[in-house]
């Protein structure tokens, strides 16, 4: 039971740490600021790459996701309950699955969202995503949990 | 021959062609149809036509004027230091390559057919793929891809960070330095510019007339309509003249459809290729490996149910 939790807790951190460098990634920086240049990091500068493996670890994400939510209405919630940063966590998370959703349904042939929108989904998803780093920071720092009873946090 | 453009003129023909009672049979009451619901359209471009006069580049270059950038000098300095500067406006008659101040050039090749050598030229442009990744891939939505299948990029709203260039199997946006949005950003830290490629000449189709390139051609090179027809048009023609296709598979299938008298890997051999001057080697559909994923996604969910339910009921029986 301790081993799966530590197991889904080092699955989460790992696809974040990747879904935030492929995401970056997308934007024309790594080639220009030298991140490419570092060796080991050549291929953050591959668009393609970026973009297969950012759709790679979005499906471990969203796969996570669902299975934090059961989990949690399942078992958890009869021990104990999200604290407000593991609400605030979770409401981004589930925005950035939905504006990424909606984004991979752009990249299909067809032009189903106006321009417009496609513009907004793109800031919307990026200022999620930089809305959930300043959280998950500050979280990290003041040490506040998701979950209220130790123990159970991520 | 169909040769019928924008929605305007599309829907002024059909309707005149409906009530002549020809609407079924006439190609221009197709492509208007094909606007009207939204299809794209695409252009066939017959290279064994075209001469090489270049009233296509001279048209497209006084069509589009009104959209080339004219730069704010000096530019900004930028860090790092190696991030290049990208000057056109002082080369503005460079007519022998793709640059922000001219959308379309003339590439030549020298080929045997039947044994004899011969000089084909060629139109190049933006092919207008019918999934775009310079379109999809941009990370602000800068380039949009319209109903009618063209693709342009919004010079009010790109950065220049040259992604779609990077990204495009043809490398063919080109970028102006000292332009755009970026200057009222961090200009010195982020974007470089506005990047320029073909647009089809967007407002002469919503205008209801004739890209200039197609308008000003004494040959007859291009002809425009709904893709479909042109696929088929193309195919007609290359059958009866023995003749090859390009761009109806290229990157996953574009708007812009080529026949040659000669296979396209020799002229891709025998054109000069570099800086703006387009190869036309066979492309893989780039943006195809990641939407393959997308099935993969939609059943990511139903794993982490199906996890999460298997881990509830090993635990469930423990407690029993």
């Amino acid at each position: 039971m301790e081993r799966r939790t530590t197991m889904s807790k080092y699955m989460y951190l790992i696809t974040i740490l990747f879904l935030v460098v492929t995401g970056f990634s997308q934007m024309p920086i790594s080639k220009r600021y030298y991140i490419a240049d570092v060796p080991g990091l050549a291929w953050t500068a591959e668009f393609f790459v970026t973009h297969y493996m950012h759709y790679l670890f979005s499906i471990i994400l969203i796969a996570l996701a669902a299975y934090f939510l059961v989990y949690y209405l399942l078992v958890l919630r009869k021990k104990t309950s999200l604290t407000v940063f593991g609400y605030v966590r979770s409401g981004l998370i589930g925005g950035l699955i939905a504006t990424g959703v909606l984004m991979v349904i752009v990249n299909l042939p067809g032009t189903p969202f106006p321009a417009t929108f496609i513009i907004i989904l793109d800031l919307a998803h990026l200022s999620l995503c930089m809305t959930f780093l300043g959280v998950s920071l500050y979280a990290l720092l003041a040490k506040r949990r998701w979950l209220r009873s130790p123990g159970h946090g991520k | 021959m169909s040769t019928a453009i924008s929605r305007r003129f599309f829907l002024k023909t059909g309707v005149a062609a409906a009530a002549c009672s020809v609407v079924s049979s006439s190609p221009v009451a197709r492509a208007a149809n094909a606007l009207k619901e939204g299809k794209p359209i695409a252009t066939l471009l017959d290279i064994s036509k075209c001469i090489g006069c270049e009233e296509c580049v001279y048209a497209c270059q006084e069509s589009n004027e009104e959209k080339f950038p004219e730069p704010v000098k000096p530019f900004p300095k930028m860090y790092p230091g190696r991030v290049p500067v990208m000057d056109w406006s002082e080369k503005r008659d460079v007519m022998d390559r793709l640059t922000p101040y001219n959308w379309l050039f003339i590439q030549h090749a020298t080929v045997e057919i039947d044994g004899e050598e011969t000089a084909l030229t060629i139109p190049r442009r933006c092919m207008h793929c019918t999934n775009p990744p310079c379109v999809k891939l941009c990370p602000f939505g800068a380039a949009q891809q319209f109903d009618n299948g063209i693709s342009k990029i919004d010079s009010d709203i790109c950065l220049g960070g040259m992604k779609c260039k990077t990204v495009c199997p043809w490398l063919i946006p080109e970028r102006q330095t000292g332009i755009g949005i970026y200057l009222d950003i961090l200009p010195s830290f982020v974007g470089n510019g506005v990047m320029y490629k073909c647009d089809r000449c967007y407002q002469k189709i919503e205008a209801g007339e004739l890209p200039a390139c197609i308008e000003s051609c004494p040959e007859d090179v291009q002809t425009i309509g709904p893709r479909d027809e042109i696929i088929k048009q193309a195919h007609a023609l290359a059958d009866k003249t023995n003749g090859y296709i390009y761009g109806e598979h290229e990157n996953g299938g574009t708007n812009t459809i080529y026949v040659s008298p000669v296979p396209f890997d020799e002229l891709n051999k025998a054109v000069a290729q570099g800086p703006g001057k387009p190869h036309m080697k066979p492309v893989k559909d780039t943006m195809a490996a990641a939407n393959n994923l997308t099935t993969a996604m939609m059943l990511a969910p139903f794993a982490g149910l199906f996890a999460a339910f298997g881990k509830f009921y090993s635990m469930s029986k423990k407690e029993d």
